[in-house]
């Protein structure tokens, strides 16, 4: 049994209801680690080219890391992963909460779903015995209710991931929810379960984790955590959580203001922090075994709904770029996409597109089924994202992203439809940050911003800049932070309290008992960079360059207000920063991996 | 003196029931931890947590008489002993004595302090 592992492979063929398990390949551990890692290396070799990402072929990944489930802070984390029915290309996105470290418990380091299910079903995992159940009567159910009803038939033991009627209905952002209230939101991977009919996992695990040398892994994690407890961070991050950034991202020009219009709310008097803190939150909820809970859980009374958050993303988009200005609104919104099972991100972005739209004539209530839509309306918010989950009406155009919105919308709406390759960009304007600008632009999902938190880069070192050093910043986190996703743990702990990543490497030695640098991991991340990128390379036509672009908005519309007023990253420097970004990772002037990058990272059975 | 909770404070996130299992069996494993979160969630949100009050009940009523006290005067079950029976666990008014199908001898918080040393939060004190 390989230390540090659950040490299996779960296969389920949900079309013909057979399941395989098998030894976990230590040759697929050494590797690529785990969690996206896995994912990547599954997808790549087993999804076939040019498989319908809502069809039987495509495949749903949820996998966890080696330091999943154990003393390490912030090791709850899960990928869930697919093609994505978004993009066409890569995607995985990763959820927090008690998941991975459950499939740990109960011996698996990876499941695999396959096929589509004739009936809606839901799969039951208890350990070695493994059932596909009838859903028929959870289907069509909320996330919350379905997990709340799913609970109670099994018991609160089990960990749940589920999807709502987003998912149920292909919704292209739909999201997996677990832990009442935490999302693998990105990149459509609840409408590839949805497209399986598959409602959800109900898994509980009872087994041990077996580790290399048991006192030396005690000794570094209680360091570890002795680190994060005394960071002089931790107050204020746990007391905030992600709201905390909600200020400072304003005051950065970075809030994404009526559709990426501006980088600064005007409103955010009460969706600071501290408001929200003061108004709605009522519990602190962590991840599995984290010292530093970002999770707020929050009662609105206004609304009468309880929900975790509003994270920082959430606020930017059901807030700022709607021009939502109260937290309980907010939350209300918040409550309506989880419950629906729809990603707070996109589809906040996508009903602001199309509220400019609105404002500009492009679409009129004839479109919208009588909906007036404008900026700060939030019973339209709410209105809307119903529309989507339930696809009525406009919300069937919304429900598709907003690259396909304003391909029906027409006119000149494409130069302000923010996204990456197909998936809506995240919560930082980025046209006085060619960092974090570059960080979307290449990030392996679309526009997302947690492979490269990089803004902070911009601010450090001037925010005008258009350097190699940004280029070389980017790819450096493009390899950090995909490696906690591949450790199966959280970066947070990083990033905010500072914990130095020195710990990393010895952990891992003393949980796998193989010895290896940080630098020999760093190496496995980028090896999973490339081989996502090959993904995209392989399974979209005419993928290179173009496709790295950002919205004309980013390098034509200058920012309106606020202290990034008038700013804009030029189209020449966006050239200049791709190519920075091409050379320094060996990747030809068209963004494709050379054969030579390829070979060092023996990547030889990627065929470009 | 006994392990308390502030359930307040409990963040679910489960670091005490880990670092139990691996002082008390040196496993990672927090399905065999001598304390219990409880989660009520979406309504009231908030997490409850069930911890040994060292009421001695479990001692009372063991036919074999193998649940003596430790130096720190918690009781704990002498696996060598223990019959199995689990009167312990039936009697325990806060269902804190535990079972895990690897083990047949249940298990009981032994005043370790692991737990308090690892939650982040203060949820945990002994007093």
């Amino acid at each position: 049994m390989l230390n540090g592992y659950g040490g299996r492979v779960l296969r389920v063929n949900l079309t013909d209801g057979t399941f395989r398990k098998s030894e976990l390949d230590p040759e697929l551990a050494r590797d690529y680690l785990g969690g996206r890692g896995f994912a990547a290396k599954t997808l790549y070799s087993e999804v076939e080219k040019g498989t319908d990402p809502l069809g039987e072929g495509n495949k749903l990944i949820a996998a966890a890391g080696p330091l999943s489930g154990l003393l390490i802070p912030g090791a709850g984390k899960t990928t869930f992963a697919a093609k994505s029915p978004a993009t066409g290309g890569y995607a995985d996105s990763n959820v927090g909460g008690l998941f991975s470290a459950e499939m740990k418990y109960a011996g698996y380091d990876l499941i695999v779903l396959e096929g589509v299910s004739p009936e809606p079903v839901y799969l039951f995992i208890d350990d070695d015995t493994v059932e596909l159940r009838d859903a028929s009567a959870y289907w069509g159910q909320g996330s919350i209710t379905a997990e709340t009803a799913l609970k109670n038939e099994l018991g609160e033991d089990f960990q749940i991931a589920v999807i709502g009627p987003g998912g149920e209905n292909l919704v292209k952002y739909a999201c997996i929810s677990h832990d009442f209230g935490r999302q693998a939101g990105r990149a459509g991977v609840g409408a590839v379960m949805g497209s399986k009919k598959l409602k959800a996992i109900a898994i509980h695990g009872t087994k041990s984790i077996p580790v290399a040398d048991v006192d030396e892994y005690r000794r570094i994690g209680r360091e570890m955590y002795d680190y994060c407890k005394a960071s002089d961070a931790w107050e204020v991050w746990v007391r905030l959580g992600t709201s905390g950034v909600n200020v400072p991202s304003n005051e950065w020009g970075s809030f994404p203001t009526r559709n990426f219009q501006s980088g600064y709310f005007d409103e955010i008097e009460k969706m600071t922090g501290e408001y929200m803190r003061e108004t709605i939150v009522i519990t602190d909820k962590a991840c599995f075994a984290c010292p530093c809970a970002c999770g707020k859980y929050s009662h609105s009374k206004k609304w009468d709904i309880y929900v975790e958050g509003p994270e920082y993303e959430t606020a930017a988009f059901l807030g700022a770029d709607v021009a939502v200005s109260d937290i309980e609104d907010v939350a209300y919104g918040n409550y309506l996409c989880d419950e629906l099972g729809v990603d707070t991100i996109s589809a906040g972005n996508v009903i602001a597109f199309a509220t400019e739209c609105f404002e500009k004539g492009i679409i009129t209530s004839k479109d919208t089924g009588g909906l007036e839509l404008s900026f700060g309306d939030s019973e339209v918010v709410f209105e809307l994202i119903q529309k989507i989950a339930k696809r009525e009406g406009i919300g069937d155009v919304l429900a598709e992203g907003v690259k396909h919105a304003a391909q029906v919308f027409g006119g000149d709406s494409a130069d302000f439809a923010m996204h990456i390759k197909g998936l809506e960009i995240s919560g930082y304007d980025s046209r006085n940050a060619p960092a974090m600008m570059l960080a979307y632009m290449t990030a392996d999902v679309g526009g997302h911003h947690n492979r490269a938190w990089a803004i902070t880069y911009d601010i450090e070192v001037g925010r005008d800049a258009i350097t190699e050093g940004k280029a070389a910043k980017v790819i450096e986190l493009q390899h950090i932070r995909p490696l906690m996703d591949c450790l199966g743990t959280c970066r947070l702990q990083w990033v905010e309290l500072g914990m130095p990543l020195d710990y990393y490497a010895p952990a891992m030695q003393a949980i796998t008992g193989v010895g290896r640098s940080w630098d020999d991991l760093l190496h496995i991340a980028e090896r999973v960079w490339n081989l996502t990128r090959a993904f995209w390379v392989r399974e979209v036509d005419g993928f290179g360059r173009e496709w790295d672009y950002p919205p004309p908005r980013w390098y034509t519309d200058p920012v309106t207000t606020g202290p990034t007023k008038g700013k804009l990253v030029a189209r020449e420097d966006v050239d200049k920063l791709l190519d920075m970004y091409y050379r320094q990772r060996g990747w030809d002037g068209n963004g494709i991996p050379t054969q030579e990058k390829l070979d060092q990272l023996d990547l030889d059975f990627v065929g470009i | 003196m006994h392990l308390k909770a502030d359930s307040s404070k409990c963040t679910g996130c489960r670091l005490c029931q880990l670092a139990c299992s691996l002082y008390l069996f040196q496993e990672n494993n927090p399905k065999k931890s001598c304390l219990a979160i409880v989660p009520q969630f979406p309504d009231p949100g908030v997490f409850g947590v069930r911890t040994c009050t060292q009421c001695g009940e479990c001692a009372e009523v063991c036919p074999v008489e193998c649940i003596p006290q430790n130096e720190k005067g918690a009781y704990y079950i002498d696996a060598d002993e223990c019959i199995a029976c689990l009167e312990c666990v039936e009697v325990c008014p806060e269902n804190v004595v535990f079972t895990h199908p690897d083990d047949e001898a249940p298990f009981e918080c032994n005043l370790c302090g692991e737990c308090v040393h690892f939650c982040a939060y203060g949820a945990l004190y002994i007093e």
